[in-house]
């Protein structure tokens, strides 16, 4: 082995002073390739944890209207989680538009909850937003919480008639999905 | 510790001798654990370390086998495990031990922790050996959390819905996370899939991070009940056959309660709506973790904030992992350290308590007397003290508290009883 004093006069060694040197762009080099190959390899392992194609086609469900009676909701299954759709009745209307909007914890207009001219129709997805349970309020007999909408029995959130929180530890609106009246209104397409 | 390290083992058998001159294992086993000066006062607490590798070894076993009859499939993993307790030969058996094992793991390991916390073990030059094993509660806890999911109960279910969207809490990303987690759009076929296989992955990680975590005691040495370092051959024993025979009554003492509820109680630790078959349209009025995620689960749910709340959750354990630099007092065992003693009791109580609340609907209330007290309120003193305790007690307290007199050495103390309690 060379001593220190040796090593900087051999052609490529490490340079002593006079700052980078070959050898240093070649580690440089050979470190940054390493890393972007060994971030390109892991990506796969990563992106197969993704949603499969599978289930992704499962994007839409056509669900029948009619039967739904005024005051009446019902629970279907889409993408594996419910979605709420309730025909409500015109004091339950009433009660979602009467509120002042910029008290809501998570401020919504209810207009624009609903399809225009459908304001009877209220189709939303039955996830909790704080950790994903399902609030009670859609079958008959159930609890509806303190706002005549939804409650949930996991941590307490409270949804009123539009489906916005009103109280509890959720942090948003019951979500609403994309959706559209198809078959004259006869039936309606989720997703 | 180089005392008695330095004699090599005599080999008397050609084979042994052969292996051992081209791989020293029996050298090395002879020095951990056979010669291994190891202090000689302790007492029965010691004996959790080696219960929990017990019970380690239980779970990778049950589990190799019941993994032999399940199905990691929405449709097939309730029945299959329901098979399993009624169809398999000892299926009932070793499917209550690896149910009933997880609670009895956690046990242990609780008691280790506590144990370590009351007398000092995180404290220099061990800190590394604590943060090692705070690594291991953390994998034990997702491996837990995972193989509960695996019979496809209601409680299954929903309570990897609940965790999972723990992570939702996360600012922009949170639901791309939680969707990348599940696979899809809910908890389904790709989520079980998933968490089977790291259900059998994570035990195998865990037997890693316990080989460095012994590696690491072996280096520092074992604390012992009164926290001062061994001065001397005086103070130590060998490991065999001295502590491999006190540990291996104790670990015989603890299996006799393990297998008393695996026979006699298989179902006290397991909630009823997880023999209900996973139901993603009806969600249980009253979910609840396994009991020993509760204090957690109270402290989540003692913050009204849904960000916030998650972030004490993951805080309340992330905290251990500084425990050793918050408490400042030099004196390592709680015997010696007349206010500590006391708040380390108030601790544990504290831990009780919030396990007591997170066991509990969110809205349910204590009454005493005509008095309705929300448990909500006191989940939240729960919650605050548990960080008071971390945060400011801890640092506080050694610096004002006057400790006792430590004894001159372990050997005096075990000859003189009376001084050291």
């Amino acid at each position: 082995m060379a001593t220190s004093s040796k090593s900087a006069t051999i052609p490529g060694g490490a340079g002593h002073g006079d700052g980078a040197t070959r050898r240093d762009f070649l580690f440089i080099a050979t470190g940054a390739v390493g890393a972007v190959g060994t971030a390109a390899a892991v990506w796969p392992f990563l992106n197969n944890m993704n949603p499969a194609a599978d289930t992704l086609a499962l994007a839409s469900i056509e669900v029948a209207m009619k039967g739904i009676e005024v005051g009446q909701a019902i629970k279907v299954m889409w993408r594996g989680k419910p979605v709420f759709i309730r025909r409500r009745t015109p004091e339950e209307i009433k009660a979602a538009r009467d509120v002042d909007i910029k008290s809501l914890p998570d401020p919504e207009d209810d207009a624009k909850r609903v399809h225009k001219g459908k304001d009877e129709w209220l189709i939303l997805v039955g996830v909790c937003t704080h950790l994903g349970c399902i609030p009670l309020g859609t079958a008959q007999g159930e609890s509806r919480g303190d706002f005549n909408g939804w409650f949930c029995p996991c941590h307490g959130s409270h949804y009123d008639t539009s489906g916005r929180i009103r109280r509890g530890p959720a942090p948003k609106n019951l979500e609403v999905p994309a959706y559209e009246f198809t078959n004259n209104d006869a039936t309606v397409k989720i997703g | 510790m180089a005392s008695t390290q330095g004699t090599p083992p005599a080999l008397n058998n050609a084979i042994v001798r052969w292996i051992d001159k081209r791989l020293p294992i029996f050298t090395f086993m002879h020095h951990e654990y056979g010669v291994f000066p190891t202090p000689r006062n302790f007492n029965y607490w010691w004996s959790f370390g080696g219960i929990a590798m017990v019970m380690l070894v239980t779970m990778i076993v049950t589990g190799i086998v019941l993994a032999m009859n399940y199905t990691p499939h929405v449709n097939y993993a309730f029945d299959s495990v329901e098979r399993i307790r009624r169809d398999v030969p000892s299926g009932w058996l070793i499917q209550y031990l690896h149910m009933n094992g997880a609670s009895f793991f956690f046990i242990a390991v609780f008691i280790h922790m506590f144990r370590g916390m009351y007398y000092g073990s995180y404290k220099n030059p061990r800190e590394l050996l604590w943060i090692l094993g705070v690594v291991i509660l953390l994998l034990m806890m997702a491996t837990a959390f995972m193989g509960y999911v695996l019979p496809w109960g209601q409680m299954s279910f929903w309570g990897a819905t609940v965790i999972t969207n723990l992570f939702s809490a996360i600012p922009v990303f949170g639901n791309d996370i939680v969707t990348f987690l599940w696979g899809g759009f809910s908890v389904d076929n790709p989520t079980l899939n998933r968490f089977f296989s790291l259900h059998y992955l994570l035990p195998f990680v865990i037997v890693g991070v316990v080989v460095l975590h012994i590696a690491a005691m072996h280096v520092a040495g074992s604390n012992n009940p009164i926290g001062i370092d061994p001065k001397g051959p005086q103070d130590t024993l060998p490991f065999s056959p001295y502590y491999v025979t006190k540990d291996g009554f104790a670990v015989v003492i603890f299996l006799v309660f393990y297998a008393g509820f695996t026979f006699f109680a298989p179902d006290f630790f397991g909630e009823p709506d997880n023999y209900i078959p996973a139901n993603p349209l009806a969600t249980p009025a009253h979910i609840v973790p396994e009991w020993y995620f509760l204090p957690f689960y109270a402290i989540l749910r003692s913050i009204p904030d849904k960000l916030l709340g998650v972030i004490a959750m993951f805080g309340s354990i992330l905290v251990l992992f500084i425990l050793p630099w918050l408490d400042t007092a030099k004196v390592r065992s709680a015997r010696f350290r007349p206010i500590f003693k006391w708040f380390f009791w108030l601790f544990v109580i504290d831990c009780v308590v919030l396990g007591w609340i997170g066991g509990n609907p969110a809205d349910a209330e204590l009454t005493i007397g005509g008095l309705h007290i929300p448990l909500l309120w006191i989940g939240r003193l729960g919650t605050a003290w548990y960080f008071f305790h971390f945060i400011i007690l801890l640092p506080i307290l050694g610096k004002i508290e006057r400790p006792l007199p430590l004894p001159a050495s372990i050997a005096e103390s075990v000859l003189k009883p009376a001084v050291a309690r």
